[in-house]
């Protein structure tokens, strides 16, 4: 490998190397502490490692990897969240029993994986940072394994995740059977080029990816595995979840499907269009009727991620634009909300259910502010994030003449609103005044969500910086 | 500046209030008093001067062609004096309504104020979407948090309507950016730029129907009104005064729908007008059943925004003013009898009517006031109401004789409602044998100001009405440009004065 090559993919080199120092550390001695600062280290350094690798970039590196504008971007939103994770886990995993340090190297290959995801440029590479993701996380949802629930979700994604895989790879066999190549760019070009090609296994072959990837991002109707994830699954690892295993798969979607022109084929397009309708309403009818927060989170994230599709679809000039700064603030919300339920708990027990939540604003301010905000974000009230990025979408879905979606959209985040304020309105009754029963917010935690409040404004009132990045991030896309 | 200064300085008020209440919470009542007087002595101090402010235009974010762009004319500058106004007095009359978390709440109250000022400031679309979406949040606080028992729902459902109808506006604005694009290749959301925009008569009626919406849900036109009488009811004075302010609604339609979308609200008035005087009757009618104070306020307000509805519509110069006259009028009567109705709540802990009676004897003060905005409301002569409902009808008979007698017949059913809740709450015996205090100074001086001023625009409305009058002009102006089929560009947006 020339050095150039080795400096484009520095950043999942020392990934990678993070694990193995953090598995090897762990064989000499056992420390939480130690192990923890080794994956945020990797995790830090490797971000940092971005800008040496921007120096290389666009570059080929094998034909698995490309690392261009778009790969760096979500390398820099993986490694952030990654960043959050380790601090938020940490803190969690502190009060837990014995062997938490595992976590960690489970976490640093799910990190790699979605690297991988990001700059995969080959189907190959596609199925290899999946595996690397799912295998990793069903350590990550299971990993409380004294307790029931954890178990439960745990096997539930081993056997939705390994079934949904089996889809994709049929998919892939179904396009290399058509095509005669797993390569993106030579895909792309037999696709694009009006060069006769089988459509009878193409297109079944991009319905079964579809399928894989849809299981993967919890889109209706393949969301059924949602919600008892989220609820069994300990909060740091929903959080991770999701933004950065749904944000992996979706910078897929972008980038094969724009590659390829595919989501432009009337029957993937009609897919698609369904898909994305039936997420925005199944989310978020079904969340108005949880009780328990993590579930309704669970539920909202199918939601979003049916608005995320309006603008996918939408494709043109704001299309990618438009999906990626949403993920960006959707990255930001959701680790912000599930990080506030993962700094309230204790011993692994969660503030899941809704009465939970009744006054916490009057026994702890400062932690129902943010998640007060966080909420805020995800129904996309200005001054947020989530305002910026729900305008953009329907900017996409507006310029893409997609008015069906856009008014479901319009109509769904209405819906949406009524089950976030219930959560708000709940924080703020002040029929439990009583002397608080949560735990103090540890200054790691809390630092990372006080980090994550403030990135929540900053882009809602000053995305221009966030915008500029986006736009360069998509600019190769198309 | 001065205008983004106004602004600020509610904004910095509302942070110096959440600070202050940590030492001393009376402190944070002054402070935000102080902050609402500020900025209406700087209103007042333009109004006097007739002009002179420069507009503010600020690149905010320039990938999206959005600037921060305020500017005052007649309409903004009248409407920014009511609001600021009403501000001060919810002010007061929280005084000793609100006892917990007092700082968060004179946080929030200022936010809310400085989100109307936003609206009627802004002169770039996104700008506007963005005050009248953050204008819900603190309102939205106000009444979850200070409101009466049911307040959550009803604050819920208040949020629901507004976001629902302002997202529908969203997309509608959107569709007016891009086909601007189209048209030009600039994109912006400058409200001057884009009110040239030529459209196809589908989609301006499209276009125009999602700002409809939007507004009709604030305003709130029939149908789209089920969420104010809960809210009202539920929510403390302030949030009655300022957040729940309905003239937002018709501000919109004066400033964006119709100079935007001439031809489409020329086709759509009908509907419009039939809404309008249809909301006239059953607002009346349905004030007339209820047993609430709020309650019968709230439906009494669908009763007087479906006249300004129907102003708004018939459009002639005449109905214009009458619309704005009553616009303010009604925001000081039925503001009056809000604060009114949060002294009973405060001093006797219900708005129930069947739970009054009688007061007159014991509270001489409160009750003459509640008669004085009774009356106004009901629209006698020589005080405010009167005036704007007067000039509505009157531009109304030219436009179309039965919308005017039907709407007439309201002013009729006012008088029902009206002088109804005047006798339930103070004559009658006193059943209950009430005793509390009558007005203190700090509330009667909150409720004379209203008085004097529904008084002065009873009397001699001139000032207002010159003071609007050349947005009138340039509204109709715009529409004859535009009904003649000149593609000529429509005059550049009234301003307040000459600089």
């Amino acid at each position: 490998m020339s050095g150039a090559n080795a400096l484009a993919i520095l950043p999942l080199l020392i990934v990678a190397g993070a694990a193995v120092v953090a598995m090897v550390a762990i064989a000499i001695h056992r420390s939480h502490i130690v192990t923890a600062g080794i994956a945020l280290a990797g995790c830090a350094v490797a971000f940092g490692c971005i800008w040496i690798a921007a120096k290389q970039a666009p570059r080929q590196v094998a034909s698995l990897l490309v690392i261009d504008a778009y790969a760096l971007f979500y390398f820099g939103l993986i490694l952030a969240a990654g960043i959050a994770f380790v601090v938020l886990a940490y803190d969690y995993l502190r009060t837990c029993e014995s062997g938490r340090d595992e976590m960690y190297i489970l976490m640093l290959v799910a990190t790699l994986g979605a690297m991988v995801l990001a700059a995969g440029n080959h189907w190959v590479s596609l199925f290899l940072g999946l595996e690397l993701l799912s295998v990793s996380l069903y350590g990550m949802i299971a990993y409380l394994h004294t307790r029931p629930l954890p178990i439960e979700a745990g096997i539930k994604y081993l056997v939705l995740a390994s079934v949904s895989v089996a889809f994709l790879l049929f998919g892939i066999a179904l396009l290399y059977t058509a095509l005669g190549t797993m390569d993106l760019p030579r895909t792309a070009a037999l696709l694009n080029s009006g060069a006769p090609y089988d459509r009878a296994l193409v297109v079944p072959g991009l319905a079964l990816v579809i399928t894989g990837l849809g299981f993967k991002l919890g889109v209706a109707p393949f969301h059924l595995w949602t919600p008892d994830i989220y609820q069994g699954a300990p909060a740091p690892v929903a959080g991770y979840i999701a933004t950065v295993s749904k944000g992996a798969i979706f910078a897929v979607l972008l980038r094969y499907f724009y590659a390829t022109g595919a989501h432009g084929f009337t029957p993937i397009f009609v897919v698609f269009f369904i898909i994305s309708l039936s997420s925005m309403i199944a989310g978020n009818v079904l969340a108005l009727l949880q009780r328990n927060v993590k579930r309704m989170l669970a539920y909202s994230s199918i939601a979003h991620l049916g608005y995320m599709l309006v603008a996918f679809l939408a494709g043109g000039a704001l299309g990618p634009a438009a999906v990626t700064f949403y993920l960006a603030a959707y990255f930001v919300t959701m680790l912000g909300a599930l990080g506030v339920i993962s700094a309230l708990s204790t011993r692994g027990q969660e503030l899941e259910i809704l009465d939970d939540y009744r006054g916490l604003f009057w026994r702890r301010p400062a932690i129902a502010a943010v998640f007060t905000a966080m909420l805020f974000s995800l129904a996309g009230i200005p001054l947020t994030a989530g305002f910026i990025g729900k305008f953009y979408l329907i900017a996409a879905g507006a310029s893409g003449a997609l008015w069906t979606l856009v008014i479901a959209l319009v109509v769904m985040s209405g819906i949406g609103l009524f089950y976030y304020l219930r959560v708000v309105i709940a924080m703020f009754s002040g029929a439990n005044m009583s002397r608080a029963s949560e735990p103090r917010i540890q200054i790691a935690p809390g630092a990372v969500l006080a980090v994550l409040m403030v990135l929540l404004f900053w882009l809602g009132v000053l995305p221009q910086a966030l915008l500029r990045l986006v736009r360069a991030a998509v600019a190769g896309l198309v | 500046m001065m205008l983004a200064c106004l602004l600020i300085i509610l904004g910095a008020g509302a942070l110096a209030a959440m600070v202050a209440a940590r030492w001393r919470p009376a402190a944070c009542r002054s402070i935000a008093l102080a902050a609402v007087l500020a900025d209406l002595g700087i209103m007042l101090g333009i109004w006097v001067r007739g002009g002179g402010t420069r507009a503010v235009d600020l690149a905010w974010i320039g990938q999206f062609g959005i600037h921060f762009r305020l500017e005052i004319d007649g309409l903004s500058l009248l409407l920014l004096l009511l609001t600021f106004l009403l501000g001060a007095i919810a002010v007061l009359a929280s005084w000793r309504e609100i006892t917990r978390s007092v700082g968060f709440f004179h946080c929030n109250l200022l936010l809310t104020l400085a989100g109307i000022a936003g609206v009627f400031l802004a002169r770039d679309l996104f700008l506007f979407y963005f005050a009248w979406e953050l204008m819900l949040v603190p309102t939205y606080f106000l009444i979850a948090v200070w409101g009466q028992q049911k307040r959550g729902p009803a604050a819920v459902k208040y949020f629901l309507f507004t976001q629902i109808g302002g997202l529908l506006m969203l997309v509608a604005i959107l569709s007016l950016y891009f086909i601007h694009h189209r048209e030009t290749g600039v994109y912006t959301f400058s409200y001057p730029e884009l009110l040239g925009t030529a459209l196809a008569p589908a989609t301006e009626m499209w276009i125009m129907l999602g700002f409809f919406i939007g507004f009709a849900v604030k305003l709130p036109a029939l149908g789209l009104h089920s969420w104010l009488p809960d809210a009202q009811m539920e929510a403390p004075t302030a949030a009655n005064l300022t957040g729940l302010m309905l003239e937002v609604g018709a501000y919109g339609m004066l400033r964006f729908l119709l100079p935007l979308f001439p031809r489409a609200a020329r086709s759509f008035a009908p509907v419009a007008m039939a809404v309008g005087v249809a909301g006239i009757l059953y607002g009346a009618m349905l004030a007339f059943s209820q047993n609430d104070f709020k309650r019968l306020l709230a439906y009494g307000s669908v009763s007087h925004l479906g006249f300004v509805l129907l102003g708004i519509f018939v459009k002639n110069n005449l109905a214009l003013q009458g619309a704005l006259v009553l616009m303010i009028a009604q925001g000081l009567s039925v503001g009056g009898l809000f604060v009114v109705a949060g002294v009973l709540r405060e001093r006797i802990e219900t708005s129930d009517l069947a739970r009054m009676g009688g007061l007159w004897t014991t509270v001489p003060r409160l009750s003459g006031s509640g008669l004085l905005f009774a009356l106004a409301l009901l629209g006698l002569p020589g005080l405010g109401d009167f005036v704007g409902e007067f000039l509505v009808l009157l531009g109304t008979w030219q436009r179309s004789i039965p919308a005017a007698v039907f709407a007439a017949l309201g002013g009729i059913a006012a008088a029902i409602y009206a002088l109804r809740l005047v006798q339930a709450a103070f004559h009658g015996p006193n059943e209950y044998n009430w005793r509390f205090a009558d007005l203190v100074p700090r509330e009667g001086l909150a409720v004379g100001a209203m008085v004097a001023i529904l008084l002065w625009l009873g009397l001699y409305p001139q000032p207002v009405i010159a003071t609007f009058q050349p947005v009138a002009r340039a509204l109709q102006n715009m529409q004859t440009a535009a009904l003649s089929g000149l593609q000529a560009k429509p005059p550049v947006p009234p301003r307040f004065a000459r600089r």
